[in-house]
């Protein structure tokens, strides 16, 4: 055995053992987070915790309010953002290509991609809620949507042009429309990787607390109506977490189960999908 | 090749010029295609032979950049003017690419589909037009039973024969072939020229192809091209015995290309 090779293996060993011991740090911190979580968290699953609205500190209390709430307005902000994110990306992958235009759409989408979610707060606050008074469900809505439309873009356009060329042609060369091809073949061929997408968005959005603050604010009662201030997961979280009360943060534990699991569950059921398009 | 055979000529190809971008791809290309028979564009890659298939389709307008000049007369109209109707073109005009490329749906949607676009047939007339196509395109055996299955789930050659059949299902006058069995292995691709062969009888066929076997056994004439250029076209046994350009002698005995 030579000194180089010698040289080598050792070099190769080093490496090794440090990959490996920076994968265990990695794991073992996540481990600990989801274990002290799911440890916290699940000591205050009960029954009320999905049939009561928040308490007063000191009282009987659960999280319907929030549970409803952060559904309502993630709800609005899918229903509002995944057609807009849907067609914006239709357009950069099938229309819009190399143009320039849709080079400063999809450079721009990229910003908001990463803008900083307290930024979208801001900016909804200032157009939706000092003009009207007052915050509101709905507002924090628009907040979510703004976040889901660039998720959704960047998905919708990744996976249209995963669609091979020649199927587009195919359809094509039976003399079907241009917007027909897209719709009903190049759709369907990308549906799974673009429903990932929406789901994806939907993970990102249901941890989001910044641009519900600015927006729906918070709301201790039960209240379905979009126009005043809205309870959410996030929010409460936020606030009884911080709280010096022992069940308030409590309740703040379970709630940050609760969208652990929530965001966990999407990711695998979008991971099975895109697994099983193959 | 029948003699007695009334020759029509279908499709005029006249002083055709083809770019990408400013690269010329085809050199007044002069080509007529004859209903009823086979044509064959043969020739090294890049010559210029897919690029000409495309053109009779117009598939080249789905993007930018890509234009022809001359003249292509089909049934007497030329289809390069401006504004012509793309769609209704294709609709006569039908093509089957190199790779199978079925739709993401069932067996019989995937006929029915080009179907539904011009035409609303009752259910009943549907299923006789859907099964008519799958019998022309020698398939409907394997799939009678599984029409409901996803068009994906059959084998390659069955594919490529799936999409024949819905070609054939809207009823084209031409059928463009691309490379149709350079993905196939040589049992699919011995039905699929069997099938050519059939279809003849009923419409106008172009084949291109890498493989002069293939060329020699299906077409009735041919067309040698090289670098965009039209260097000879004649009757097909007469080609490939005693060629008139040297270049030609060169491709089929193998010396290039």
């Amino acid at each position: 055995m030579n000194a180089l090779y010698r040289y080598r293996r050792t070099r190769n060993q080093v490496w090794m053992a440090l990959s490996f011991i920076s994968t265990i740090i990695g794991l073992g911190i996540l481990t600990l987070i989801l274990g002290g979580l799911f440890w916290k968290g699940i000591s205050g699953f009960h029954s009320g915790l999905f049939t009561q609205m928040t308490p007063p500190p000191g009282g009987e209390g659960g999280l319907l309010n929030p549970i409803v709430g952060s559904l309502l307005m993630t709800f609005i902000g899918v229903l509002l953002g995944a057609p807009v994110g849907v067609m914006a990306g239709t357009y950069l992958a099938e229309y819009g290509d190399k143009s320039a235009l849709a080079s400063i759409v999809r450079f721009i989408n990229d910003v908001l991609l990463s803008a900083p979610s307290i930024i979208i707060g801001l900016f909804v606050y200032q157009v939706m809620v000092a003009p009207l008074g007052h915050f509101s469900g709905f507002a924090g809505g628009v907040a979510l949507a703004l976040i889901v439309i660039p998720v959704v873009v960047r998905t919708t356009e990744d996976m249209l042009r995963l669609v091979p060329v020649p199927l587009r042609e195919a359809a094509s060369s039976l003399g079907m429309p241009r917007s027909f091809v897209i719709r009903k073949v190049v759709y369907r061929a990308a549906r799974t990787g673009m429903v990932t997408g929406i789901l994806l968005a939907v993970a990102r959005v249901s941890g989001e607390t910044a641009p519900l603050m600015f927006t729906a604010l918070n709301n201790q009662f039960w209240s379905t109506d979009l126009s005043q201030p809205m309870a959410s997961l996030p929010a409460v979280i936020f606030q009884f977490a911080l709280s010096p009360y022992k069940d308030w943060q409590q309740l703040a534990w379970s709630g940050a189960l609760l969208i652990t699991l929530t965001v966990l569950t999407l990711s695998i059921v979008s991971r099975a999908l895109t697994s099983s398009r193959t | 090749m029948t003699e007695n055979k009334n020759i029509v000529e279908k499709i005029s190809i006249k002083k055709l010029d083809f770019y990408y971008g400013n690269s010329r791809a085809l050199k007044q290309v002069t080509l007529p295609l004859y209903q009823n028979m086979v044509t064959a564009f043969i020739g090294p890659s890049g010559c210029g032979k897919s690029t000409l298939l495309r053109v009779l389709n117009r598939m080249y307008d789905l993007y930018p950049n890509q234009h022809a000049e001359g003249e292509v007369l089909f049934e007497g109209e030329n289809i390069l003017v401006p504004g012509l109707d793309l769609n209704l073109l294709r609709a006569r005009i039908g093509m089957v690419f190199q790779k199978p490329t079925p739709f993401p749906m069932t067996i019989y949607e995937n006929i029915s589909f080009g179907i539904k676009l011009y035409e609303s047939l009752p259910k009943s007339e549907m299923d006789g037009r859907v099964e008519d196509s799958l019998r022309r395109a020698a398939i409907w055996d394997e799939v009678k039973d599984k029409l409901g299955q996803s068009g994906l789930s059959l084998s390659g050659g069955q594919q490529q024969r799936l999409c024949i059949a819905r070609t054939v299902a809207i009823r084209p006058d031409v059928i463009l072939f691309d490379e149709p069995c350079s993905a196939l292995d040589p049992i699919s691709t011995a039905k699929i020229e069997e099938l050519i062969d059939e279809l003849k009888s009923e419409y106008t066929i172009v084949i291109v192809t890498h493989n002069m076997q293939q060329a020699a056994r299906v077409s009735e004439k041919t067309a040698f091209m090289y670098l965009g250029e039209l260097i000879e076209f004649d009757d097909t046994s007469k080609m490939f015995t005693s060629p008139g350009d040297k270049r030609t002698q060169d491709y089929i005995t193998g010396r290039f290309g």
